[in-house]
């Protein structure tokens, strides 16, 4: 009985000893190779970290997956989001003509862009689905200039990690880390379905993130902060989400 | 052990300690799960087949029951308390629980020789007799006999097989497929399912039958003796009649 005890206690403790080793080791590379999301803490944490974890390896070079002409939804849902206040009326007013997207944080030449500066830019069409977290979806054809391309435009420096992302609509703004905010997908949408970006679904530009939920393309985009944490902007947990108890990353 | 223990105990363990220890941490996740799908569903409780669906297309079938968002109509005048945050963090956590568990068990059955000892039928039971003379004996309300004290009947097995590895591999790749990452890196797992929404809805059917897989389970442990059951899966130690020791 004795033997048996101590056995046990041997196994058990090297067991300990080399699971929380393992754990040391494993958050340190996790870290190193930027595998922790900014709502990496509380009850859901473990979860969220995971899943990103996981998810950021498996997708390094995956696309979204596109659809043929044919499934674009006739009748796409728009959601009952608009920004109904004034300021966004009198830009309406002058077909979005005096709109402006701004750009600060860690760019060698800040600045604001026209919607017409954008459309200037490379720009590239996509017929993705909008998959909502309710459980709806819809396919539509999204053109507008890739972040990467506008980005580049601007010079981003060195320490660059995030791309911070918000909307007219005072509370809204989120934000990606370097792998989306670079994928050949991602978007700064001006274009659905061979016309304007319509009000509804977030004319006259929106952020198009098709590898996440929908409620990571956020509508009526003004601003784009680059930057090397999420720690200052907000509560520091990369979007207001996680104060809801939604996940920052959405790929799910 | 044996010796310090109330007669009626068997002294081999009905239930190894790693089959007991994944046995409730899949509990914990399951009800975790089941109920905040319940909750993510309340939010669009509409069911569609195909790639796409939404409140302006025609639902396969829509569960009568108020909706937790305004924008479903679902006939009710008013909105369910929405609950999706937590529901959603807690689902995908609860679920790596369910997952991490059911490989560690799958591991252990397979090189431990508890698949082929207690789970896959006895070579001898691989016929229709066999299951009759179970069903038989369940509608006759008999006792087990010796042999289940130590392993399960052939129903049993034929049972927690399918939950195993049918149901619980289809429920994870049903909601793997709901994942816009996931499919990014293997389209084929939601192209080959019909689409995301039947992913979706097929997700939702294969969560029936682990609720009805529950429901006949929990049944069965009441009739067979619940706390004698219950004893089992927690200490490991099956009580048996005085002269079956």
């Amino acid at each position: 009985m004795t033997n048996i005890s101590r056995r046990k206690l041997i196994t058990t403790g090297l067991a300990a000893t080399a699971g929380i080793g393992g754990l040391a080791v494993a958050s340190r590379l996790a870290r190193r190779y930027g595998l922790i999301p900014p709502d990496n803490g509380g009850v859901y944490g473990p979860g969220e970290t995971m899943t990103y974890a996981v998810q950021k390896l498996l997708t390094r070079h995956s696309m979204a997956r596109e659809f043929p002409r044919n499934m674009i939804s006739k009748a796409p849902f728009a959601n009952a989001v608009a920004p109904p206040n004034d300021q966004f009326k009198r830009l309406q007013a002058n077909a979005f003509s005096h709109w402006r997207l701004s750009v600060d944080g860690l760019v060698a030449r800040p600045g604001s862009f026209s919607i017409s500066d954008l459309k200037s830019l490379p720009f590239r069409s996509q017929i993705t689905e909008v998959v909502c977290e309710e459980g709806w979806s819809y396919v539509a054809e999204w053109i507008g200039t890739p972040l990467h391309e506008f980005l580049n435009q601007v010079g981003i420096l060195p320490q660059a990690r995030y791309v911070a992302y918000f909307s007219l609509d005072k509370d809204w703004w989120d934000s990606i880390d370097w792998a989306d905010a670079h994928h050949p997908q991602t978007l700064l949408t001006w274009g659905m379905n061979d016309g304007d970006l319509p009000v509804g679904f977030g004319g006259p530009l929106r952020m198009r993130v098709p590898r996440q939920l929908g409620y990571k393309s956020v509508k009526y985009i003004n601003r784009l902060t680059v930057t090397d944490s999420l720690k200052s902007i907000g509560k520091g947990l990369g979007s207001p989400e996680p104060e809801f108890g939604y996940s920052w990353y959405a790929g799910i | 052990m044996s010796a310090a223990s109330p007669l009626l105990i068997s002294a081999a363990p009905r239930h190894t300690r790693l089959v007991r220890v994944t046995h409730w941490l899949t509990v914990i996740a399951f009800f975790a799960l089941l109920i905040t799908g319940a909750e993510i569903v309340i939010s669009h409780p509409r069911f569609y087949w195909g790639e796409t669906g939404n409140v302006n297309m025609q639902p396969l079938f829509s569960l009568h029951i108020p909706s937790s968002r305004d924008t479903v109509p679902t006939g009710y005048r008013y909105v369910m308390p929405d609950q999706n945050g937590w529901s959603r963090s807690l689902h995908f956590q609860a679920a790596w629980l369910a997952v991490l568990t059911g490989l560690v068990y799958v591991v252990f059955i397979f090189f431990t020789g508890h698949l082929r000892k207690n789970l896959l039928p006895a070579p001898r039971h691989r016929n229709w007799r066999a299951f009759r003379i179970v069903i038989a004996r369940y509608l006759r309300r008999a006792p087990p006999g010796d042999a289940e004290a130590h392993s399960y009947n052939v129903m049993q097995r034929i049972a927690y097989l399918a939950v195993i590895f049918v149901l619980f591999p289809l429920i994870i790749w049903t909601g793997l497929a709901l994942s816009p990452a996931f499919d990014s890196a293997f389209p084929w797992a939601v192209n080959v399912l019909g689409g995301r929404q039947s992913a979706r809805t097929l997700h939702f059917f294969v969560s029936g039958l682990l609720v009805l897989f529950l429901v006949v389970h929990v049944t069965m442990i009441f009739l067979a003796g619940f706390w004698s059951r219950m004893r089992a899966m927690i200490t490991g130690r099956a009580a048996l009649p005085p002269e079956k020791l």
